[in-house]
């Protein structure tokens, strides 16, 4: 599957717009989870859940550990497509 | 209220010098939503059919990200609360001296029953980490206490329809007894879900006509609703120092158990009974100062009928004034006492009985002095409100009035 980063970072913001209810302006390569978008660790579960769905990826639990920005996130996943 | 029953004790036993008022009131409900919208809803005619709290919105009270989590019995928990909270005031009490008891019977049956769905035909791989969370009964009680930041007991009670009445029960002691100042306590229930209208359904409790009319010698059956009702009570002395109003006292609760059929009362209603002696013991009055009966009275052929012989044996033909609000409510499971508690919260405020609506004749073999057709002026004095659950489950309280 070949998708252009930006295209596909737009499809990531979009989706953590409509799972954790977050302000689309926040929604950076930088921000982090914990502080910048205040989202939990059941949030970044429900999260990637939706993202696998969006980019028909699987992430296991496994690849979460220490995912702790939006950047690192979106890193993960388009790295499978 | 009782400290011990002990009866070698020169008075039968230790009392509780603590008095527990009752100081605000907060109902989510088929007959309104806040005190005033209820009040004035068990005085309308009801519709048939399944009782929902249609117009509920959440949102005042939840942002979308906690309405995520927080299943449809959590949202009515929390709003309850709320609104039992601005009618109550400020608490102005240590965070550890106030807790928070719910009843509810099944919790998040609805998010149970669609996640089941999704993993169904998507696996359960696919299965929301919110689940847990969602479905869990106390997760009521916890909402409740991170809303308000209240870090003494916090728990949940399950007893069926008696839920709510333990969870109150239980609550209303630990402020007698010293333990807790105040206590949010009440019931919450969202269980009008395919799975539970099928299983009440087979099982024949639920009315073929959607008629909820007590006591009525055509009641053929409950009818569903859902809802959440909230009291917050409060030591006496400290309510009365800060001017909280107060609606009543809570005198004496009695819990047992049939022990006899898992949905089945125990015949001639003698469970129903020892309840109410016992809760009229733990609040130290005899039968003829009770005025007012709020019955559990669910329209059941069965619970209506043994319901009606402990009430008879108990008062006998001196019967004071009953009333069902499940013939406008409904029966709202897991929230019904707390809704009925309200109702007589209100009562003593406004001095008047709601009628048992939709009871028209009511079953002969029944001798109740039953509130039908006009509201009654409600004579002060002790009320006692019953709640009896699948399981055999009995919870009585008596209130009395403030002072």
């Amino acid at each position: 599957m070949s998708m252009d980063k930006e295209e596909a970072f737009s499809k990531f913001k979009d989706c953590a717009v409509k799972v954790l209810h977050v302000e689309p302006e926040k929604v950076v390569p930088e921000a982090t989870f914990a502080e910048d978008l205040e989202i939990d660790s059941l949030d970044l579960v429900e999260l990637v859940m939706a993202l696998e769905d969006e980019f028909s990826v699987s992430v296991p639990e496994s690849d979460l550990e220490g995912v702790d920005t939006v950047g690192k996130a979106f890193d993960l996943v388009y790295g499978k497509l | 209220m009782r400290l011990t029953w002990d009866s070698n004790h020169p008075d039968g036993g230790l009392r509780a010098t603590r008095k527990v008022a009752v100081v605000g009131v907060g109902a989510v409900s088929v007959a309104g939503i806040g005190k005033e919208e209820f009040w004035e809803g068990l005085f309308k005619p009801s519709a048939a059919g399944v009782k929902r709290v249609e117009n509920f919105d959440p949102t005042p009270w939840l942002s979308p990200k906690e309405l995520r989590r927080y299943d449809r019995f959590n949202q009515f928990g929390v709003a309850a609360a709320d609104l039992a909270m601005q009618d109550a005031g400020p608490l102005n009490l240590p965070s550890e001296k106030v807790g928070v008891f719910m009843g509810t019977g099944v919790g998040g049956l609805e998010s149970l029953e669609n996640q089941i769905i999704l993993a169904q035909q998507r696996g359960y791989n696919r299965v929301t980490p919110f689940l847990v969370p969602l479905l869990m009964t106390n997760a009521g009680a916890a909402s409740i206490a991170m809303r308000f930041q209240l870090r003494g007991p916090c728990e949940t009670t399950s007893t069926a329809c008696a839920s709510s009445n333990h969870a109150i029960a239980n609550a209303a002691r630990l402020i007698a007894t010293g333990r807790c100042d105040a206590m949010i306590a009440g019931g919450q229930e969202a269980a009008i879900t395919p799975a539970a209208t099928a299983g009440f359904t087979n099982m024949t409790a639920i009315s073929s006509c959607g008629i909820s009319r007590p006591f009525d010698k055509e009641r053929d059956g409950f009818v569903q609703a859902e809802g959440a009702g909230v009291l917050v009570l409060e030591e006496y002395e400290h309510a009365i120092s800060r001017g909280a109003h107060v609606y009543a006292l809570i005198e004496g609760t009695a819990s047992n158990e049939d022990a006899h059929h898992i949905t089945a009362p125990l015949p001639g209603g003698k469970g129903a009974e020892a309840c109410m002696r016992i809760a009229l013991d733990d609040a130290g009055i005899t039968p003829e100062q009770i005025t007012h009966i709020n019955a559990h009275g669910t329209s059941t052929p069965l619970n209506d009928l043994s319901e009606s012989q402990a009430i008879y044996s108990l008062f006998g033909d001196s019967c004071p004034p009953v009333t069902s609000v499940k013939g406008t409510l409904g029966h709202a499971l897991g929230s019904a006492g707390a809704l009925e508690a309200i109702a007589v919260a209100l009562t003593f405020e406004h001095e008047l009985i709601p009628v048992t609506a939709n009871t028209k004749h009511i079953e002969s073999e029944m001798k109740l002095d039953l509130v039908v057709d006009e509201p009654r002026k409600f004579e002060t004095g002790y009320v006692i409100s019953n709640s009896f659950g699948f399981g055999g489950h009995n919870s009585c309280i008596v209130f009395g009035p403030a002072r």
